[in-house]
């Protein structure tokens, strides 16, 4: 009798059995009954089978390999609570960063998740549809994570309390999660378009690279490990989205205009989105990494540029305002520091004056535009602080309808003066702040005029009440905790606390 | 531009979040004093409609705007004022609404003489 041992399958094999051996053609019903979302964005895809995983995990292998991730996050948080790691921050000023990135940008990654599930659902092939369930996991995995990293700031600091409730309220959270509301409800090319290949490819490297270099600047070992932890999920999302724009140009001619249109949309609401981080970077750090205009540089401009020089043989183009946002970049981190600054009042987070030498900093990495607009402005509101007379916006801002920011940004080439585009829809006028987003509004005017502006909200008494305490307590605000400048802030009484009782220990 | 999605009568469906109905009588207005963009954005107001235009500039624009150095420079007969684009001369007991302001129009005005502080534009 001879004993044949079988041999156990290979990683390719058992990739395979995954995926195509799992898969089987619907008899019982049509397949358009099994995906009903395929189809009615025009993309034609003609061979599924062409389709080239752009990696082959199998579960067993991606729950091996997350679990040591976790294993090691969790240790290295452990350790980072027991030796109260809160304490080795470069400046308790740092914190408001961390406090923007969970409650706009965690957020963001429960979306992905959810995104990503239902393409998962719903794309007939089955290659991209277990990719996109794998990325699914991914992004629950990072929410989970950056929730129990900074759990540990919730013990010490104000505004990490609401996070969750304060992205589905609060008036400048409404722009990252209407970003991707927006995603979540176009149909599932759409979506891979818009997360896997506009955020995820061309502009995700301008949001985490600053905020985990700046976590590393600043002493938040925290932040930087679930940072390094989703490092390695990110690369494979980065691959599955060059992927999904060159599969879906690949199959049809047809399908180039469409892609076109969507990594233009994309692009200029990433860009949109990204101001939040130009601003962290420029205004937020105490210890700078780099400006927004090196990081736009080096990262959208040097790889975005490389990147687009490739797909130009698919007949795509560079988005369309990419100059625009390039010439932005002088501007952005100004104008919306500035935004927070007068809206203070109102935002989860503390504010500041940048120091002298902050404005220092800033002439040097700003030399052709802020000595001339914006250093008077914050010396204009230094004088007004100096008198007493600290400077409140008491008004609520005009919202662009797409990107929903407070129409703050200037014409291009004209500094001094706010752009004001509109559209006339059905009777209706509908404003927005640049040619980009007007021309996201002028594509669907039905989507964007269901826009849940926030200030029109609350003029429709929908949030809380008419004055800025009812909205506040709606937002559920600490009045006098969360909000207001960064001096005379409870954080900063600890943090003054902590290190003179530092330099009492030191002698 | 045909709608693009999956119900075919979507467009028919829509809710249109800020139509004027939903604003208890007021028309969303939004203001904006050029060259001084130390208020970042236009200001948006919910005003009714009858209000004369005269509160507008007696009450409104000083509490919102009456902090700024410049504030007390300004002077009235000049400012050059905008509804949606067109230039107007403002009749202040007239409302808003002959004035030809309604629903999220915007007024722009520009006070000659006065560039923002130290002439930044801020």
């Amino acid at each position: 009798m001879t004993m044949v041992a079988k041999a156990k399958l290979g990683l390719k094999q058992r990739y395979a059995l995954l995926t195509r051996g799992l898969d089987w053609e619907p008899s019982y019903q049509s397949k358009s009954a099994v995906y009903p979302y395929a189809e009615f964005e025009g993309i034609k895809i003609h061979d599924w089978s062409k389709w080239e995983d752009p990696f082959r995990l199998t579960m067993d292998a991606y729950w091996k390999y997350q679990a040591e991730k976790e294993r090691k996050l969790y240790a290295v948080l452990d350790s980072f609570a027991q030796n109260n790691g809160q304490m080795g921050l470069s400046d308790v000023r740092y914190i408001n960063a961390i406090k923007l990135f969970l409650t706009g940008v965690s957020p963001l990654e429960y979306q992905a998740h959810r995104g990503f599930a239902h393409v998962g659902r719903h794309i007939p092939g089955v290659g991209p549809r277990v990719a996109a369930q794998m990325q699914s996991l991914d992004e629950l995995r990072h929410v989970q994570t950056q929730i129990h990293t900074l759990s540990h700031y919730n013990k010490f600091f104000d505004g990490f309390h609401e996070w969750q409730h304060m992205h589905d309220r609060v008036w400048y959270l409404s722009v990252p999660k209407s970003f991707f509301d927006d995603a979540r409800t176009a149909g599932p090319f759409e979506y891979f378009i818009a997360i896997g290949f506009a955020f995820e490819y061309v502009l995700t490297n301008l949001l985490f690279v600053p905020f985990m270099s700046g976590a590393a600047y600043n002493g938040d070992l925290a932040t930087v490990t679930f940072g390094f932890s989703a490092q390695s999920d990110e690369s494979r999302h980065m691959t599955l989205g060059i992927e999904v724009i060159k599969f879906l140009l690949e199959q049809d001619p047809d399908n180039l205009p469409i892609v076109q249109k969507w990594v233009d949309k994309w692009f200029w609401r990433g860009h949109r989105v990204l101001g939040l981080v130009a601003m962290m970077m420029d205004y937020m750090l105490p210890k700078k990494i780099m400006s927004w205009r090196e990081a736009w540089d080096i990262y959208f401009t040097e790889a975005g540029g490389s990147l687009f020089e490739d797909l130009a043989r698919y007949g795509l183009k560079v988005p369309k305002y990419a100059d625009v946002a390039t010439a932005e970049a002088d501007h952005l981190s100004h104008q919306n520091w500035s935004t927070f600054y007068q809206y203070t009042q109102a935002a989860a987070f503390h504010t500041w004056l940048p120091t002298p030498q902050e404005m220092d900093w800033l002439s040097e990495k700003y030399p052709t535009t802020f000595d001339k607009h914006y250093r008077p402005r914050y010396e204009m509101w230094a004088e007004m602080e100096k008198e007493g007379k600290r400077f409140y916006n008491n008004a609520l801002p005009q919202l662009c309808t797409v990107c929903q920011i407070p129409m703050v940004y200037t014409e291009p080439g004209d500094p001094g003066t706010i752009a004001f585009r509109t559209s006339q829809h059905k009777g209706e006028t509908y404003h927005c702040c640049s040619d980009g987003c007007k021309d996201i509004f002028d594509g669907e005017p039905e989507k964007y005029s269901q826009s849940w502006l926030p200030v029109h909200q609350i003029f429709q008494g929908n949030c809380g009440g008419a004055s800025v305490e009812d909205v506040l307590k709606w937002y559920r605000m600490n009045l006098g905790a969360d909000n207001l400048d960064q001096a005379g802030s409870p954080d900063q009484k600890l943090w003054n606390e902590w290190m003179a009782a530092r330099q009492r220990v030191a002698g | 531009m045909a709608v693009v999605a999956l119900e075919k009568d979507y467009a028919d469906k829509v809710e249109v979040r800020d139509r004027v109905e939903n604003f208890h009588g007021n028309h969303v207005v939004y203001l904006h004093w050029e060259e001084h963009l130390g208020f970042c954005a236009a200001l948006a107001f919910p005003l009714p409609p009858a209000m004369p235009f005269g509160a507008l500039i007696q009450e409104i624009i000083p509490t919102y705007y009456g902090m700024h150095p410049d504030f007390a420079s300004i002077d009235w007969s000049a400012v050059r004022w905008t509804i949606d684009g067109k230039e107007v001369t403002p009749d202040p007991a007239k409302s808003l609404a002959e004035h030809g302001v309604g629903h999220k129009s915007l007024v722009r005005f520009w006070t000659p003489g006065l560039h923002g502080f130290k002439g930044s534009h801020s």
